[in-house]
C-alpha cells in the first residue's frame, strides 16, 4: 500500500514541479510557423514582426505578463480550450463559427484576402478563371472555408499545414494559386522567392466567411482576460503606439473599421 | 486464436461489461453529428490509407530483395551502397525524409524550367507520387535490413546442393533462397507491415488526403477534438488487426 | 576552407548553417538539444513503465496482465502520431483538471514534458515488451535459487533478474532509443519546439529547404551512428563474462 501511495505521490509531485510552473503568466498563443511579416522566428531563435510588437505594446499596456507560446497552427484553438495556452494573437479572424467555440477581443487588424498566381497565368480573383486549377490554402483558416464554398466546384482545392508550405508549392509551380491575406502575400511576392508571382485581385467580400477583422481569441466566459485585453487595445490606438509600430512595417493603416 | 472458454473468465467478463458500458457511455454522450457530413470524405480517406499502404509495402518489399541480397552476398562495389542506403534510412525520420522528397526536390523546379511542359509533370505536380516514393524507399531501408538477415539464414547446404545439380541461379535464387528466407521472416515481415500502417498518416503533411488528413479536418472544421481522435484510432486498430489475421493465415499455409 | 566550399557551391549554404546568428545553426543545434532532452526522458520513463509492465505482465493477477495486454496492443496498433494527439490533449486536460480540482490553479506544462510525458507512454509499452522478453529468458534456476535463500522480491529484482536480463534487454533498447530518437520529430506537427519543427521553420523563412533538411537529416543520423557505438559499448559491457557471440556460444 505504501509503495503504490509513494509512487503516485512521486508522480504527480514530478508532474508539477519537472518544468511545470504555477501559472501566473498569461501565455499568448501564437503559431509555430512562420507567417511574415506577422511573425516569424529569426535565426537566434526570437519572434519577431508586427504582431509579435504589437503583442508586446498590448501587454504593457494591459499590465499582463504575456509569454509568447508557439502552437501548431492547426491545433490552436483546441490548446485554448484545452487550457495549454490563455489567448490566442495569432491573425486569427472573427468568424461567426469561431465565435461558437470562443470569445474574440475587439479587432486589431482587418485586410482583405487575396488570390496570388504566377505573372504569367490568367487568372484574377473570381470562381470562373480559377475553374480547373488547382488552388493551395492553409487549413483550419477562414481561406479554406472561403475556398470550399466559393471554388471549391470548379477548382482542386490542396491544403496546406502553413501558408508557407503553400507558397513554396506555388513557387515550385505544383499549385496554380493559392488564397491568403493581403499583407503576408503582399510581403511573399515582395520578396525574392516570391518574384514568380504576383496577387491577382481580392476576392469577393464575404463577411461572415472571412470574419471581421483579426482578434485575439481567449475562452469562451473569460470575460476578464478579453477585457484586459480590450483595454490594452484601446489604449496603444490611443497612445500611438499601434501607429507608431505599423509605420515601421507597413505604409498604410490595417486597423479594422 | 482466441477462445470462449477465455473469454468467459470471470475477470474477462467484468472487463468486457465495463468496455460496453463505456462504449455505450461514449455513442451517448459524446458529439457524432459530424459523422453524417463527413462520411465520404472519411471513405476516401480510408480507401487511400488502404491502397498507399498495399502499394508501398509490395513495392518496398520488391525493392528489399535486392537491398538484401546485396548486403548479404553481393561484392563490396553493391553492398556498401546497400548498406548506407539502409543505415540513412533507418537512421532518418520518416517525416523528414517525406519533407526533404516533397519540398526540398519542389525548391528544385524553379530552376529547371523546362520541366513543366514535359510529360510527367502532371505527376510532379501531384502529392500522391512523393508519398508512395518516401513510404517505398523507407520500408525498403528496414526489410533490406530484415532480408539481409534470412537471405544469411537460409541453409547453405540447400543453396549448395542445387548448385551441384546444376540449377541455374536465377531458378535457384527462385525456388529455393527467395523462399526459404520469406517463410524465416514472415512474423517479422507482419510486424513491419503494422509499422508501416503506422506511418502513413505522415502523408498528410504533404497534402495526401488519407484517413488521418480527413480527421484533422474535422477537427479543424467543427473544433471537436476528442471524438474523431478516437474513430480513428478505432480504425487503425481495426486494420492492424485485420493485417495481423491476414499474416496468420498466410503463415498458416506455409509449410515449416 | 572558404575556397573549398566556394569551389563546391556550398558558401551560401554554409552561411545559412552558420552557428551564430544570421546563420540558423544555432537554432538547429538548440532544436537537437531539445530533442535529446525529449528522446532521454521519454526513453526513461519508457524503461520504468516497461519495467513494472513486464513484471505485471509475468508475475501480475489475471486483472493486470489483460490490462496490460489491452495497454501494450492498443499503442502497438495505433499510429504514434495519432496518439500523441490524444495524449496531449487528454493529458494536459486532466492534468488540469485535477489541478482545479484540487485547487491549485491551472498547470504550465512545457514542451519538453508534454513531448517526455506522451512518448513515453507509447515507449514504455514496446518497453514492456522488450524487458518482458528478457526476464523470461532469465534462467528460472537463478530466481529460484534466490527466493530459496529468502531473498525479498525488490532485492532479487536488482541483484538477480535485472543484470542477468540485460544482456537480452540491450538490442531491443538499443531499438527504442533509436524509435525514441525519431519519434521526437513527429512532435514538430504537434507545435513542440525540436530540431524537426526548427529545421522546418528555418527552411520556411530562408527557402533553403534542401539545405536545412539535408542538414537535419545529418545531425540525426550522426546521433544514430553514435548511439550505435555506445550501445555496442553497453552490449559489451552486459554480456561480460559470458562467451562471446561469434564462436556461438550463449
Amino acid at each position: 500500500m505504501t509503495l503504490t501511495r509513494n509512487l503516485i505521490a512521486t508522480t504527480l509531485f514530478t508532474a508539477f514541479a519537472s518544468g511545470s510552473v504555477m501559472a501566473q503568466d498569461v501565455r499568448i498563443g501564437i503559431a509555430s510557423e512562420p507567417y511574415p511579416p506577422f511573425a516569424s522566428p529569426d535565426a537566434s531563435g526570437n519572434w519577431v514582426g508586427w504582431e509579435v510588437e504589437i503583442i508586446d505594446a498590448v501587454c504593457t499596456a494591459a499590465n499582463l505578463d504575456c509569454v509568447l507560446t508557439p502552437v501548431a497552427w492547426d491545433g490552436i484553438i483546441p490548446s485554448l480550450t484545452g487550457q495549454q495556452i490563455d489567448a490566442i494573437m495569432a491573425s486569427m479572424s472573427i468568424t461567426e463559427e469561431r465565435q461558437k467555440t470562443i470569445d474574440f477581443s475587439n479587432p486589431y487588424y482587418n485586410t482583405p484576402a487575396v488570390i496570388v498566381a504566377d505573372k504569367s497565368a490568367e487568372i484574377d480573383a473570381t470562381p470562373q478563371s480559377l475553374a480547373g486549377k488547382i488552388i493551395g490554402i492553409q487549413g483550419s483558416t477562414i481561406h479554406q472555408a472561403y475556398a470550399d464554398t466559393y471554388f471549391g466546384d470548379a477548382a482542386e482545392i490542396r491544403v496546406y499545414q502553413t501558408q508557407d508550405e503553400a507558397n513554396q508549392d506555388l513557387v515550385s509551380g505544383r499549385i496554380d494559386a493559392t488564397q491568403a491575406d493581403s499583407i503576408a502575400m503582399a510581403d511573399f511576392v515582395a520578396s525574392d522567392a516570391g518574384s514568380c508571382c504576383e496577387i491577382k485581385g481580392n476576392v469577393a467580400n464575404n463577411e461572415a466567411i472571412l470574419g471581421q477583422g483579426v482578434g485575439a481569441g481567449v475562452r469562451k466566459g473569460d470575460d476578464a482576460l478579453r477585457d484586459q485585453i480590450n483595454a490594452g487595445i484601446a489604449e496603444i490606438l490611443e497612445n500611438g503606439v499601434y501607429d507608431e509600430i505599423t509605420a515601421r512595417y507597413f505604409n498604410t493603416s490595417i486597423m479594422a473599421e | 486464436m482466441i477462445h470462449w472458454r477465455d473469454l468467459m473468465q470471470p475477470h474477462r467478463i467484468v472487463l468486457m461489461l465495463l468496455f460496453a458500458a463505456l462504449v455505450l457511455w461514449c455513442a451517448i454522450s459524446l458529439r457524432w453529428d459530424w459523422i453524417p457530413q463527413y462520411a465520404p470524405l472519411a471513405l476516401e480517406g480510408l480507401w487511400r490509407t488502404v491502397w498507399i499502404l498495399v502499394v508501398t509495402t509490395v513495392l518496398g518489399f520488391m525493392l528489399a530483395i535486392p537491398l538484401g541480397l546485396a548486403q548479404a552476398v553481393g561484392p563490396w562495389y553493391l553492398s556498401i551502397p546497400a548498406r548506407t542506403f539502409c543505415t540513412v534510412i533507418r537512421g532518418t525520420p520518416l517525416l523528414l525524409q517525406i519533407w526533404l522528397l516533397y519540398y526540398g526536390l519542389g525548391s528544385l523546379f524553379p530552376q529547371i524550367p523546362w520541366i513543366r511542359s514535359s510529360e510527367l509533370w502532371p505527376y510532379l505536380r501531384q502529392a500522391w507520387p512523393y508519398a508512395v516514393l518516401a513510404l517505398t524507399l523507407s520500408y525498403a531501408g528496414y526489410e533490406g535490413e530484415v532480408m539481409r538477415g534470412a537471405f544469411a539464414s537460409v541453409n547453405k547446404g540447400q543453396l549448395e546442393a542445387a548448385s551441384a545439380f546444376g540449377m541455374p541461379r536465377l531458378t535457384r535464387f527462385r525456388r529455393i533462397w527467395l523462399p526459404q528466407a520469406i517463410r524465416n521472416v514472415l512474423p517479422t515481415l507482419g510486424g513491419e507491415t503494422i509499422l508501416q500502417l503506422k506511418a502513413t498518416p505522415l502523408v498528410a503533411t504533404i497534402t495526401v488526403v488519407e484517413i488521418y488528413a480527413v480527421s484533422s479536418r474535422v477537427r479543424s472544421d467543427t473544433f471537436i477534438v476528442y471524438e474523431p481522435l478516437l474513430l480513428l484510432a478505432i480504425f487503425y486498430m481495426s486494420i492492424a488487426g485485420l493485417i495481423t489475421l491476414a499474416f496468420r493465415q498466410i503463415e498458416k499455409r506455409v509449410p515449416r | 576552407m572558404d575556397a573549398i566550399l566556394e569551389t563546391l557551391g556550398l558558401a551560401q549554404s554554409a552561411e545559412l548553417l552558420a552557428f551564430s546568428p544570421p546563420g540558423w545553426g544555432g537554432n538547429l543545434l538548440r532544436g537537437l538539444a531539445n530533442s535529446m532532452k525529449i528522446a532521454s526522458g521519454a526513453f526513461g520513463m519508457g524503461l520504468l513503465i516497461g519495467l513494472f509492465g513486464a513484471y505485471g505482465k509475468l508475475y501480475g493477477g489475471v486483472v493486470v496482465r489483460d490490462l496490460l495486454a489491452i495497454y501494450t496492443t492498443v499503442i502497438r496498433a495505433v499510429p504514434e502520431l495519432v496518439l500523441i494527439l490524444i495524449l496531449y490533449y487528454v493529458g494536459t486536460d486532466l492534468l488540469n483538471k485535477a489541478s482545479l480540482a484540487m485547487g491549485y490553479g491551472r498547470v504550465e506544462i512545457s514542451g519538453v514534458v508534454a513531448g517526455i510525458w506522451v512518448l513515453g507512454i507509447v515507449q514504455g509499452a514496446y518497453a514492456t515488451e522488450v524487458l518482458r522478453g528478457a526476464i523470461q529468458a532469465v534462467p528460472a534456476g537463478q530466481i529460484e535459487a534466490a527466493r530459496a535463500f529468502g531473498m525479498p522480491p525488490l532485492t532479487l529484482m536488482r541483484r538477480v533478474t535485472i543484470p542477468a536480463m540485460m544482456s537480452f534487454a540491450v538490442p531491443g533498447l538499443a531499438n527504442l532509443w533509436l524509435i525514441a530518437t525519431k519519434d521526437t520529430a513527429l512532435l514538430a506537427i504537434v507545435g513542440f519546439s525540436e530540431l524537426t519543427l526548427e529545421t522546418r521553420q528555418a527552411a520556411s523563412s530562408t527557402r533553403a529547404y534542401f539545405t536545412f533538411f539535408l542538414a537535419a537529416g545529418a545531425l540525426y543520423l550522426i546521433v544514430t551512428l553514435l548511439s550505435g557505438v555506445v550501445f555496442g559499448r553497453v552490449e559489451k559491457w552486459a554480456r561480460r563474462g559470458q562467451p562471446s557471440l561469434r564462436e556461438g556460444g550463449r
